[in-house]
C-alpha cells in the first residue's frame, strides 16, 4: 500500500499556503495531521498531485476566547484539544469527544480541522461541532467567510470547502452556567469509528424545567443530524419521571436512519434509543 | 515546491543526520528501514491501524507509515533501535522480556515506543488505562495479558526510579 506520485510543499506562511491552493485547487489536498488522509493515499483512494503540507502554519494551532466564542486552530491535535484547559472549562464534550478518538498516537497528530474537513458521518468531532453550533471559518487568499456547522457538513466525506478555502479556526460558544452534557458511542472494538454516536447538551431551569436541549446524532445518514425537533412538544421543556427514556423513546421511534449493508436499520435504531438516554442522563447530572 | 521525483532529504534519526534521496511519496517507514538501515520499526498494516511503525515524532508517538518522509524534515524522530542504544533494554524492554510479553515480536517496537512515551506522561496508570492505551498496538500472539503485566511493571519501576 504506497501511494500514487505526488509533489509536495510546506508553506511557511497561511498565505503562501492559500497562493498555492488557488492555482492547485482540486489537484492538491491539504495534509495536516495526516491520520484520515494518509490512510486514503496509501490505499489510493485518494489520487491529489499535490500535497500542501499546513503543520509550519503555527498560528494555526491556538486556542483563545474571543468574546463569548473559543476558537480553535484548525491545527490543534486531538490530545490538545482534549488536555487544553480552555477547551476542558469551557466546551467540555468536544475535549471529551476528542479523546475517544482512534488511539493515543493517533491524538497526537490528528487535528481538529482534519476531522472536521475529512467529514467522516461516524466521526467524534463533526457531531460535536453540531451539536455545539460550531461556526467554522473558511479561508481563501483572497475571502473570509464563516459557516455554520450545519451548512458545513454537506454529505458523506463532503462538505461546503470550496476548492480554494482552507479551514482555519473552528468557533464554539462557551458552555453556559447550568449547561450540562453527555457524548456516547457505540463501537465494536476500541478505537474504531462509532456504529452509532449520540451527543447532547441541555441547562436546567428553576424547577423542573428544561432549557436549550440539543441533540445530535451520527452514524445514521451521510452526515451527523441533529434530532430535537423530534422531541414532543410536552417533554420538551418539562423534566418529569422517566424524562429522559421517554424523549429517547420518541427520538429512536421518528429518526430516519439511512440503510447500510454493515449494520441493520434495527439494531442501529436501538443504539439510538439506549445512548439517547445515557447522554441525556449525564447531561442532566453535569447540569446541576 | 518539490517535483514527484526523487529529491534530497535530510532526517534526524536518533541524534544522527541521514542524507537520502527519496520521492515525496515514500512512507517515513519505509524511509527509516530501507534508506537509513533502522529496521527495527516494522510495518504491519501500512494504515495506521496495527501500530507496528509507531517512532517518536519531536517527542510524540506517531505512526511512521502515516508520514511521508518529506515531511519529517526539521523533526526529531526516535526509533525503536534509541531505546537499548547501549545494549541495556529500556525499562519497558526488561519488563516485557521478564513477564513473556512478547511471542514473535512483531508488534513489540511499536509497543515499547508507545508505552515508554506514555508513561513519560501517564506514571501512576490503572490496569484499565494500560489496556486503553495499548488498544493502539495490535498484538496477535500474546492475548495481551502478559503486556498488561509487563507495563504495569515497567511503570512500578519508573516510579521507583524516579522517587531515587
Amino acid at each position: 500500500m504506497k501511494p500514487g506520485r505526488f509533489s509536495y510543499e510546506a508553506p511557511a506562511s497561511l498565505d503562501a499556503a492559500l497562493k498555492s491552493l488557488a492555482t492547485w485547487r482540486d489537484d492538491a489536498k491539504i495534509i495536516a495531521g495526516g491520520q484520515s488522509l494518509a490512510p486514503m493515499l496509501n490505499m489510493r483512494l485518494a489520487r491529489p498531485d499535490h500535497l500542501i503540507d499546513i503543520n509550519d502554519l503555527t498560528d494555526l494551532g491556538r486556542v483563545a476566547v474571543d468574546g463569548n466564542r473559543l476558537s480553535i486552530g484548525a491545527l490543534v491535535r486531538h490530545h490538545q484539544l482534549g488536555h487544553h484547559e480552555l477547551v476542558t472549562q469551557y466546551c467540555p464534550m468536544l475535549a471529551h469527544a476528542a479523546e475517544t478518538i482512534g488511539h493515543y498516537a493517533i491524538r497526537q497528530r490528528g487535528t481538529i480541522g482534519g476531522s472536521l474537513a475529512h467529514a467522516d458521518p461516524s466521526a467524534q468531532l463533526p457531531l460535536a461541532a453540531l451539536t455545539l453550533d460550531a461556526e467554522l471559518e473558511l479561508r481563501t487568499a483572497t475571502t473570509r467567510r464563516m459557516v455554520t456547522a450545519d451548512a458545513f457538513f454537506v454529505s458523506i466525506f463532503t462538505t461546503a470547502i470550496e476548492p480554494d478555502e482552507l479551514l482555519v479556526a473552528v468557533r464554539l460558544p462557551l458552555r453556559q452556567p447550568r449547561e450540562g452534557w453527555g457524548f456516547r458511542l457505540f463501537t465494536r472494538r476500541a478505537g474504531d469509528f462509532a456504529i452509532v454516536s449520540v451527543a447532547a447538551t441541555l441547562a436546567r431551569g428553576e424547577g423542573a424545567i428544561i432549557e436549550r436541549l440539543r441533540i445530535a446524532i451520527g452514524g445514521i445518514a451521510p452526515v451527523p443530524v441533529r434530532t430535537e425537533h423530534l422531541v414532543p412538544a410536552e417533554l420538551v421543556t418539562a423534566l418529569t419521571e422517566g424524562w429522559s427514556a421517554r424523549v429517547a423513546a420518541a427520538v429512536a421511534a421518528a429518526v430516519e436512519i439511512e440503510d447500510n449493508e454493515r449494520t441493520p436499520v434495527v439494531f442501529r435504531r436501538e443504539l439510538v434509543e439506549s445512548l439517547t438516554r445515557d447522554v441525556l442522563d449525564e447531561a442532566l447530572e453535569r447540569a446541576r | 515546491m518539490t517535483g514527484s521525483g526523487p529529491i534530497p532529504i535530510t532526517l534526524t534519526v536518533n541524534g544522527r543526520s541521514y542524507r537520502v534521496f527519496a520521492e515525496p511519496r515514500r512512507l517515513l517507514s519505509d524511509v527509516l528501514r530501507e534508506d537509513c538501515g533502522l529496521t527495527g520499526t516494522h510495518v504491519g498494516c501500512e494504515h495506521g491501524v496495527c501500530g507496528a511503525c509507531t517512532i517518536l515524532f519531536d517527542g510524540a508517538p506517531a505512526r511512521a507509515c502515516l508520514l511521508y518522509a518529506v515531511q519529517a524534515q526539521g523533526c526529531a524522530i526516535t526509533t525503536i533501535e534509541a531505546f537499548a542504544a547501549n545494549g541495556e533494554l529500556s525499562v519497558v524492554q526488561q519488563a516485557l522480556h521478564e513477564e513473556h510479553g512478547l511471542q514473535c515480536g512483531f508488534c513489540t517496537p511499536g509497543i515499547v515506543v508507545t508505552m515508554e512515551a506514555w508513561l513519560d506522561r501517564n506514571p501512576d496508570p490503572t490496569e484499565a488505562e494500560i489496556r486503553d492505551a495499548l488498544s493502539g498496538n495490535l498484538c496477535r500472539c500474546t492475548g495481551y495479558h502478559n503486556i498488561v503485566a509487563a507495563v504495569m511493571k515497567a511503570a512500578a519501576r519508573r516510579r521507583a526510579e524516579a522517587a531515587r
